[in-house]
């Protein structure tokens, strides 16, 4: 009887405490919630905690890749070898860092790209331990299409267009990472970060998914893909702030040096290799330039510098009074024919 | 002006880098109507702050004969109005993003349409802006627009309003018309909930107080909208208070690292920091705080806060994965499965309650439901109505069912855990942008309150009669 109610007086007891623990835990918490928020002179202090234009979109561009790599199966980031992509290419090992970037680096090679950007394109993927895989249109190379005989806009067609929906098609990549921005052209402005292609690549501006925050839709059917953007809102001055702080290599022609030059539809090319016409090569001439963008060497126009150190490059960014594309012949065709190349398929 | 002229450019450039560095960034959307003169506003700004470049110039002047509404001058509106089809109807139809810098801060931004049918742009625009500046025609005051503007930029959480009244050219600058729209406006802000309004009268046609002050206002003693933009103090928009890290990846390179990556929501956090994994509930402490970085030299850091991208790693070996959240132990969000919300509809195809969709919560991704529609909100009215089915445009209170609790945030507190958006289980569409209000009482199948019995309640006033000392909290209070 006496032990019955000990038990029973036992149990009771370590009822009262534990409940008393459970009510304290409460409490506990309670006060820790209110003295945080009381916290106003730690708040203060806190609140100067802010990131600069460039860290913020350091961190946005992060943000995106990471989303990516969680979300998609078969991820892949085209690479051009400009300074966009130079800068991408260095988000993305910040992204998984300690790890390599965890997809490949896809180059589709025109085949008439200045030589100097394939040394250094097969040089960056080994150094960050990417796979590099360059995809050549080889019915382009049989047609021997080439920007002199053929024009800008049908060697773009084939070689560049064509080329990189053979190598989707061949890789069957759900998730593209580009370099393009949004200042860069009026028809950019509008695009989308995920911007989402049908089976057949193609892009329709009147069928695009809002986008709002930071939270992505990556879902698609079987055989769509998503092309994705991070680098959406930088503009061109970001971009050669954060290669100058953050040290990133690029190309040397973007850089001032004497090289030689023609006359060519109304801009000065680089005399990259015999395929020149012999009767323009004739004409070349030393001068000093380098190139705003990179590309193939008869469709880059060089401009006449002195710039041989970022910020010289910087500076001289900053006093021109020419945009960046007007050195890409593509653009010239008519007025809206970037939109009119993205809804063929082009980058 | 501290537009981008900084004479260091030309004589110091490494100066004037330096300088730059450390620029701040500000967000802001333009609303207004076709005929507000949002496009020519913008315009003048990227070509007052010169950001314009020459050959932008020479194509705007090509196209302003074949498209061009204002005759013979050049139609700044070109400049921005971007797709080739909208160019043709003459309207904008979707959100667009511009860019310029002066030497205090960098500026996107996104520039929504005011059409009425358009209102999901607006939401989209707006979703990621600090500041909103509203345009009204000086001619005719604050229109069904101004309000739709008005709400729909307090909704998405925007806490600087910037009213610009255009055209003053066209009302002789006048500054009783502008102090008679100016106490109409007010009078509705209150309405909303909109607290200090900026007013600023402009003509974005003639550049008056746009860039540079302006000499026909000369009773206007405010800033020019450009000083202003360049000089208000940016309301910090982030908690630093409550830290949240939704996980987005988990790293793995090798079997000696571990690490989980996300972009802070809100809040701080050290290594060494006590913190708690929801939904599991686990703990451990932060071991190394890591920041981006592409050398192991770099990498760790001792504290990092919000909206930084980082990766945590954990002195225990315990099970986190994508979805989950980092929060800190002593400061630990609701949970729940039923929610109040607010949604706007962005999708052709109505919302039906009770039908299964995808909610896209941070990186969670839940099969929900809308089981009621409280009320629908009338955008141009403000009026609350009642309805069965929500159409494009249209925004609602909705009661929101998931499927598994979620931790979340008010979205008025943390907009990264208290926004979501919708996407359609088949066709993958975004069909709605939705914002927490809060825990649905009540109705919960699992409601996260703690139920005490009535031998603990018993128990508890015995215990807070017979030992005060032991300070404990009545549970009614809890």
């Amino acid at each position: 009887m006496e032990q019955l109610f000990l038990k029973n007086d036992f149990a009771h007891l370590s009822h009262v405490l534990l409940v008393n623990i459970h009510i304290k835990c409460d409490i506990l918490r309670t006060n820790f919630q209110m003295l945080s928020r009381q916290n106003q002179g730690g708040y203060m202090e806190i609140s100067k905690k802010k990131l600069t234009h460039l860290k913020r979109l350091e961190a946005e561009s992060i943000h995106i890749m990471r989303e990516v790599v969680a979300e998609f199966d078969n991820p892949a980031m085209l690479y051009s070898v400009g300074k966009d992509s130079s800068v991408m290419l260095h988000l993305a090992q910040k992204a998984f860092f300690p790890a390599p970037p965890p997809f490949p680096l896809v180059h589709v090679d025109t085949t008439w790209k200045f030589k100097e950007m394939i040394e250094f394109r097969n040089r960056r993927a080994k150094e960050v331990g990417m796979e590099l895989l360059v995809h050549i249109n080889q019915e382009g190379v049989a047609q021997n299409v080439s920007p002199f005989t053929h024009g800008s806009a049908m060697h773009t067609d084939i070689m560049k267009t064509q080329g990189l929906r053979q190598a989707l098609n061949k890789y069957q990549y759900d998730a593209v990472f580009g370099g393009a921005r949004r200042d860069e052209e009026k028809s950019r402005a509008k695009e989308r970060i995920y911007s989402f292609r049908d089976k057949n690549h193609r892009w329709d501006p009147k069928n695009q998914r809002p986008e709002l925050w930071d939270t992505y839709n990556g879902r698609h059917q079987k055989g769509e893909s998503i092309r994705i953007f991070p680098l959406s809102n930088w503009t061109e001055l970001d971009i050669w702030q954060y290669i100058y702080l953050e040290n990133i290599s690029i190309p040397d022609l973007y850089f001032a040096k004497e090289r030689p030059v023609v006359e060519y539809g109304g801009t000065k090319i680089m005399v990259d290799d015999e395929r020149m016409p012999e009767a323009l090569r004739k004409t070349a001439k030393m001068e000093k330039v380098r190139f705003r963008t990179l590309g193939c060497y008869p469709l880059t126009g060089a401009v006449s510098s002195n710039a041989e150190t970022l910020p010289e490059i910087i500076q001289e960014m900053l006093l021109t009074k020419v945009s960046e594309r007007q050195g890409r012949l593509i653009d010239h065709d008519e007025s809206g024919s970037m939109e009119k190349k993205k809804i063929e398929g082009y980058f | 002006m501290a537009v981008e002229q900084n004479t260091l450019i030309a004589s110091d450039i490494e100066a004037y880098l330096k300088q730059h560095e450390n620029k701040e960034l500000l967000r802001f959307i333009t609303c207004g109507s076709v005929d507000d003169g949002k496009s020519t506003l913008i315009g003048r700004l990227l070509h007052d702050s010169k950001m314009i470049f020459e050959d932008q110039l020479a194509a705007i002047n090509k196209d302003s004969k074949k498209h061009g509404t204002t005759g013979e001058t050049v139609d700044l509106a070109l400049l921005v109005d971007g797709l080739q089809s909208e160019r043709e109807q003459g309207i904008t139809i979707d959100v667009a993003y511009r860019f310029f810098a002066t030497d205090k801060r960098k500026f996107i931004i996104a520039d929504t349409p005011g059409h009425e049918q358009y209102t999901r742009n607006m939401a989209t625009g707006a979703s990621t802006a600090d500041l909103s500046i509203i345009l009204i025609d000086a001619r005719y005051g604050v229109q069904t627009q101004t309000k739709r503007h008005s709400y729909i930029s307090n909704l998405l959480g925007i806490n600087n309003i910037v009213i610009a009244v255009n055209k003053m050219d066209l009302v002789d600058f006048s500054e009783a018309r502008f102090n008679e729209i100016k106490e109409e406006y007010t009078a509705f802000a209150k309405e909303l909930g909109i607290e200090n309004p900026v007013f600023m009268p402009v003509s974005a046609l003639t550049g008056d107080n746009v860039v540079n002050p302006s000499e026909n206002m000369s009773w206007f003693d405010g800033p020019s909208l450009m000083e202003l933009l360049d000089t208000i103090p940016l309301t910090d928009m982030t908690d630093l208070e409550h830290f949240r890290l939704p996980v987005q990846y988990v790293n793995r390179p090798h079997l000696d690292f571990r690490g989980f990556c996300g972009s802070i929501a809100a809040g701080t956090i050290q290594k060494g920091d006590a913190i708690t994994v929801l939904p599991s509930m686990k703990t451990s402490t932060v071991k190394q705080v890591i920041q981006p970085a592409a050398t192991l030299e770099e990498m760790e850091v001792p504290e990092a806060f919000a909206p930084m991208a980082v990766t945590l790693t954990m002195e225990d070996e315990i099970d986190i994965s994508r979805g989950d959240m980092i929060v800190k132990s002593c400061d630990i969000p609701e949970m729940a499965d039923s929610l109040e919300v607010m949604l706007v509809w962005m999708d052709e195809k109505a919302m039906q309650p009770n039908t299964d969709y995808l909610i896209k919560r941070a990186t969670n991704v839940i099969t929900g439901r809308f089981t009621q529609i409280n009320h629908k909100v009338d955008v141009n009215t403000l009026e609350k109505r009642e309805a069965d089915s929500l159409e494009l445009n249209e925004i609602a209170q909705c009661q929101l069912d998931l499927n598994r609790m979620i931790s979340f945030d008010p979205y008025t507190s943390i907009k990264g855990t208290g926004s979501f958006i919708v996407i359609d289980k088949y066709t993958n569409a975004t069909l709605a942008a939705g914002m927490i209000l809060r825990k649905l009482e009540g109705a919960s199948k699992a409601d996260n309150q703690r139920m005490y019995s009535d031998f603990e309640k018993e128990l508890n006033a015995l215990v807070r009669k017979q030992f005060p000392e032991w300070q404990c909290k009545s549970v009614d209070e809890l």
